[in-house]
């Protein structure tokens, strides 16, 4: 089970949440994400089958909104928080694509 | 011996919804607009927003789905897809993976090889990404969210095509039938609606499949034709050489006429997709399902029939007509509103579509009013004005949608109807061309034709050709006489 | 000042009869605050002007007789994870240290509408990931009743902050226990209402499938106004449900007869402090003494609950907090090379150390391989554990036992031991992981004096079964008393680094920070 955790499992969780852990972090994520992970085992004793997963416990279904505008320009509000704004964009590092 | 190597296509196909409104906030979902102007916090992924389903989404999804002879759920669910880029502001993009809300499906196309059915294996609801604009100055890019949560159709084929004519053939089927309901414009160019082409080689014969690729960024019919003819020969050339085709996502350059694979290894891809627990489920019963059918549009099929019953037009008319819902909606408002089927069939086939190849455009971006094509036609039935006067006008319809009366009121346009002034007109030019009044009495039939176009001039166009062409024949023929 | 020990209803009843004014009433607080604040750390954010600026707005409507209601003039804190329009808004993580929302939470909407006066923001775990309020990248908040005790978490500021008398009521956020556990470390009521009665707006997502907002006050007449106030059914919010039956205050009804209550055997064993034990079956006495019919049974799948609860929330944080990217708001990292680099270092930066564990192990359940072992198979745990419930509820009106199985651990205890830590939610995540509402009341004091909860839980929408029973407890129980502001719960030399001069770096642009 430790080996589902190798440094290349950490690695692609890193890449996927795009987290870069020291090498100190990433010893420490190793070990209490082992160990979580070997608690949460503890579901695999429970027999669930023929049990349906269940996604939202409310039971609500059928949630509707009218296909009607209610948003009038709302650009300043958008972009106050903005880390760095040009032209009333977000500014963002160069994205791939040549 | 040389292997013949079978192309296998598959399509994946979005479409964007024409609803007035994003798929989950009230923001306008109208292309175009100063960047950022269409957003709020919730299609710009603030803390703490939380989406809530567009009806009308559901409703096209539903229609387009029962249009494609799919299978509706009775029960769907919205599912989050994560990846990070920056168009994405939540950096998941709620699509639905798991239970989508049509499945199995197929439409029929016809090439010259004949008719086939083109499966569909499912189609799902999804929100847009923003829009990228490379700055080339700052080597930096910037984000526009006036695209993010607009509402898409994902439309997913069986990869059933063989061949690039089959491809344009499902996407014109497609077009037609989404337009039909009203669902999309489907313009290629405007992004409306976008292609992805998945595509494998094999040799002919073999039942299996070769590893595919994923072409992007195919805006034209034309652009899909060529990256089709050109992904077959890569990938026939890797194999020939001994390679092996890898399973990757590829972008289309058309003006080099190449693609690039588009590869990172930041895009690990694993898109851990759950359902959206901000989203309830959507359970569609019998009863709003049957609602939903009662409420479908009537499609080309049945529309060539009941136009072969009500209007007396000819078949060739029917199909180029019906082969848009523009035209045809404009064709039956037309008719409503003057009658004549024919000849407002004679402008469609004639004029619009002379206009339309001229200016580039298609059916679907005509703007005109059925009101003012029948006036126009109207007042040429009631020869308030000629025929040549009746195409300049149109064009100014076409153009503006202008309103016939007052555009030919103001241009001073309106046939002289006076047969006292015209009377007057056509003795003065015969008085001026004693020599084709000899010609048309030695029986030159042509020199009639020079006398009309004289009279029509001196009248500035204003006048009708057959009324001038009967009066010059009364007093030619008294001439005659003499 | 006298003031301060009136309840929040005692309190808006005299403001109403123009005995005080609202501005009074916010400027003693403001100065409890000031005092409190050196020892406590409730709060990340003070707004003294807008409370004040609020307090005479409110005291014109009162005047204008536009507001009537019990909350008119009450003072509040909101946690620091829940939106407010034009004030700082951290979520207690370097992540959000400078954003300001242009919205404001359905919830806090609501109290403002009720006349409720906002004194501030208060601290809480990061992303209201912990149970200690230790993971604060602002510093951790002290427990009132002794200083060298975590008040719990992850609303440890908003039930610190009403037991220091520091606010008349707060709003918290519960996940998995996080209003009902600083509440019963704090000796104050919290109630973690059904999910879907207070909407999700402006609430920036922990685990969205199981987080509600709900109450935190002095005694459960006080809470149960403020749940009157913050229910309602809110169309941005789909998962909003549309209550008629949100008159909370009727079941204040000291009576408890005939009221059929069931103690899950699971609650009551290994794990369990002893001196928790004892306080909770006198607890149970006591409602028995007022006609409630209690007796043991067996809930089952107590174990399975924690599993499921973290595997869920944990994948559903991971995927909620991916748009902390330094792209639209927020930390954004001073260097880095490219956008994947800028992603990575802006997140590894803004966020704390538990947040990133979490989101690491969300990610990991949720991965291709993995989603059906993890992730599909919690969900099918949580339709087990529901139908345990509902079967419960078929015998019972409400379930009783203790809210935490210890009473407030020292600080710095827990995060040592992060498992550890997670198992401490073992009776709280399941009323999460059900939707079901629950509430935690003081049920007396441990050897060492620390606060004691007693949870009780109900069906969903049944909150006025579960006010009623707290209710009838509380008046048998009599008066709790509040901890006491005096030397004694001075700080000793600061070595605890409870880290007050840690300040978000926006707290400029809002005002006043504490």
């Amino acid at each position: 089970m430790e080996n589902r955790l190798n440094d290349e499992m950490i690695e692609h969780i890193g890449i996927l949440a795009k987290l870069e852990l020291s090498g100190e972090e990433r010893e420490r994520a190793k070990e209490d994400m082992g160990k979580m992970l070997g608690y949460i085992d503890k579901m695999g004793e429970l027999d669930t089958s023929g049990i349906e997963p269940l996604s939202h416990a409310s039971g609500m279904q059928n949630v509707f909104r009218e296909d009607e505008a209610t948003n009038g320009d709302m650009r300043e509000d958008v972009l106050r928080n903005a880390p760095e704004e040009k032209d009333g964009m977000f500014l963002v590092p160069r994205t791939f694509e040549g | 011996m040389e292997k013949r190597y079978e192309t296998v296509i598959g399509l994946e196909v979005h479409v964007e919804l024409a609803t007035k409104t994003k798929i989950f906030c009230g923001c306008p979902a109208a292309f175009g607009g100063a960047p950022n102007s269409h957003t709020c916090p919730v299609c710009t992924g603030m803390p703490g927003t939380l989406p809530v389903l567009n009806k009308k989404v559901l409703e096209y999804a539903v229609a387009v789905g029962l249009a494609a002879n799919c299978k509706i759920a009775e029960y769907c669910k919205f599912d989050r897809k994560n990846y990070f880029y920056p168009d994405n502001p939540q950096n998941y993009q709620i699509s639905q993976l798991y239970l989508p809300i049509c499945t199995d499906g197929g439409v029929e196309i016809e090439t010259e090889t004949g008719k086939k059915t083109i499966g569909i294996h499912e189609i799902h609801m999804e929100e847009d990404a923003g829009k990228l604009i490379h700055d080339e100055w700052e080597d930096c890019s910037l984000v526009d969210y006036n695209r993010s949560g607009v509402p898409l159709l994902e439309i997913v084929s069986q990869p059933d095509m063989r061949s690039a004519e089959e491809v344009i053939a499902y996407l014109e089927k497609l077009r037609m039938m989404i337009q039909y309901l009203g669902a999309s414009d489907c313009k290629l160019q405007e992004g409306s609606m976008r292609a992805d082409v998945n595509l494998s080689v094999r040799e002919e014969g073999s039942e299996g499949y070769g590893t595919r690729t994923e072409m992007k960024n195919l805006n034209s019919f034309r652009a899909i034709a060529r990256a089709i003819e050109a992904e077959r020969e890569r990938q026939i050339e890797l194999l020939e050489a001994g390679g092996l085709v890898v399973q990757e996502t590829r972008r289309w350059d058309d003006g080099k006429g190449e693609s690039y694979a588009m590869r990172s290894k930041e895009d690990a891809k694993d898109y851990r997709y759950f359902p959206d627990p901000d989203l309830p489920p959507i359970v569609i019963g019998k009863a709003w399902l049957e609602e939903m059918k009662k409420a479908q549009p009537e499609f080309r099929p049945e529309k060539i029939k009941r136009y072969r019953k009500e209007y007396d037009i000819p078949d060739y008319d029917i199909e180029i007509i019906t082969a848009s819902k523009r035209m045809a909606d404009l064709f039956e408002e037309t008719v409503e509103q003057c009658g004549q089927p024919k000849k407002v069939s004679n402008w469609l086939m004639g004029e619009t579509l002379r206009l339309l190849k001229e200016k580039g455009m298609e059916p679907e971006d005509i703007r005109f009013s059925p009101e003012n094509l029948a006036k126009l036609i109207k007042m040429a039935d009631e020869k308030k004005i000629n025929s040549s006067v009746a195409k300049e006008v149109f064009e100014a319809i076409f153009d503006r949608d202008e309103d016939p009366e007052k555009y030919v009121e103001e241009k001073g346009l309106k046939t002289v109807n006076d047969e006292g002034a015209l009377r007057k007109t056509v003795e003065k030019v015969i008085a001026e061309n004693p020599k084709s009044v000899d010609d048309y009495c030695k029986g030159k039939e042509k020199a009639i034709g020079f006398l009309v176009g004289q009279t029509m001039k001196e009248m500035k166009g204003k006048a009708d050709p057959g009324e001038i062409n009967r009066l010059l024949r009364e007093l030619l023929d008294g001439i005659k006489e003499q | 000042m006298e003031l301060l020990e009136w309840t929040a209803l005692e309190l808006s009843e005299k403001i109403k009869a123009g005995e005080i004014k609202a501005k009074d009433a916010a400027l003693a607080a403001l100065e409890r605050i000031e005092a409190g604040e050196k020892r406590y750390h409730c709060y990340i954010t003070v707004d003294a002007e807008g409370a004040l600026r609020r307090a005479e707005e409110v005291q014109r409507r009162i005047d204008a007789g536009e507001l009537s209601g019990p909350l008119a003039g009450v003072p509040v804190a909101v946690k620091d994870n829940i939106c407010t329009e034009g004030l700082l808004t951290t979520c207690a993580s370097r992540m959000l240290g400078n954003f300001i929302p242009a919205y404001s939470a359905e919830a806090v909407k609501r109290l403002e509408e009720a006349g409720a006066v906002v004194l501030g923001k208060t601290n809480m775990d990061e992303f209201a990931m912990g149970s200690t309020t230790e993971t604060s990248a602002y510093g951790g908040t002290r427990n009132p009743w002794n200083i060298g005790r975590v008040p719990g978490g992850s609303s440890g500021g908003s039930a610190a902050a009403v037991a220091a008398g520091e606010c008349f009521l707060a709003l918290g956020s519960d996940t998995g226990g996080s209003i009902r556990q600083p509440s019963a470390f704090c000796g104050v009521v919290g109630i973690k209402p059904t999910y879907g009665t207070v909407s999700r707006y402006g609430l920036v997502a922990y685990g969205s499938s199981l987080d509600q907002i709900g109450p935190m006050g002095r005694n459960v007449s006080d809470c149960a106004a403020m749940l009157e106030a913050i229910a309602s059914y809110d169309k941005k919010d789909s998962t909003s449900v549309d209550r008629k039956d949100t008159d909370f205050r009727a079941a204040l009804v000291d009576d408890a007869k005939g009221i059929r209550i069931g103690i899950p055997k699971d609650y009551m064993g290994d794990g369990l402090d002893r001196e928790v034990r004892e306080a909770v079956v006198k607890a149970a006495q006591v409602l028995a003494g007022k006609g409630a019919l209690v007796e043991e049974f067996d809930l089952g799948l107590a174990e399975y609950a924690i599993p499921a609860y973290y595997t869920i929330a944990s994948a559903e944080a991971s995927s909620n907090l991916e748009r902390f990217d330094g792209v639209k708001y927020g930390y954004r990292a001073a260097e880095y090379e490219g956008l994947h680099s800028m992603y990575k270092k802006s997140r590894s930066e803004g966020f704390g150390s538990e947040v990133k564990r979490r989101i690491m192990l969300g990610s990991f359940v949720l991965s291709s391989g993995y989603y059906d072992a993890y992730y599909l198979k919690a969900l099918k745990v949580k339709a087990l554990i529901k139908r345990a419930f509902d079967a419960a509820f078929v015998k019972y009106d409400l379930i009783l036992g203790p809210t935490a199985p210890t009473a407030a651990p020292a600080l710095g205890e827990s995060l040592a031991d992060p498992l550890q830590m997670y198992l401490g939610d073992i009776y709280t995540v399941s009323a999460n992981l059900a939707g079901l509402p629950g509430i935690s009341l003081p049920c007396g004091k441990n050897s060492e004096g620390l606060p004691i909860g007693l949870q009780l839980m109900g069906d969903c929408f049944q909150e006025k079964k579960m006010i009623r029973a707290a209710y009838a407890y509380e008046k048998a129980r009599g008066s709790f008393g509040r901890p006491k502001l005096s030397a004694d719960t001075e700080v000793g030399d600061g070595s605890f680094g409870c880290g007050i001069d840690a300040k978000p770096e926006g707290g400029k642009k809002s005002g006043k920070t504490i």
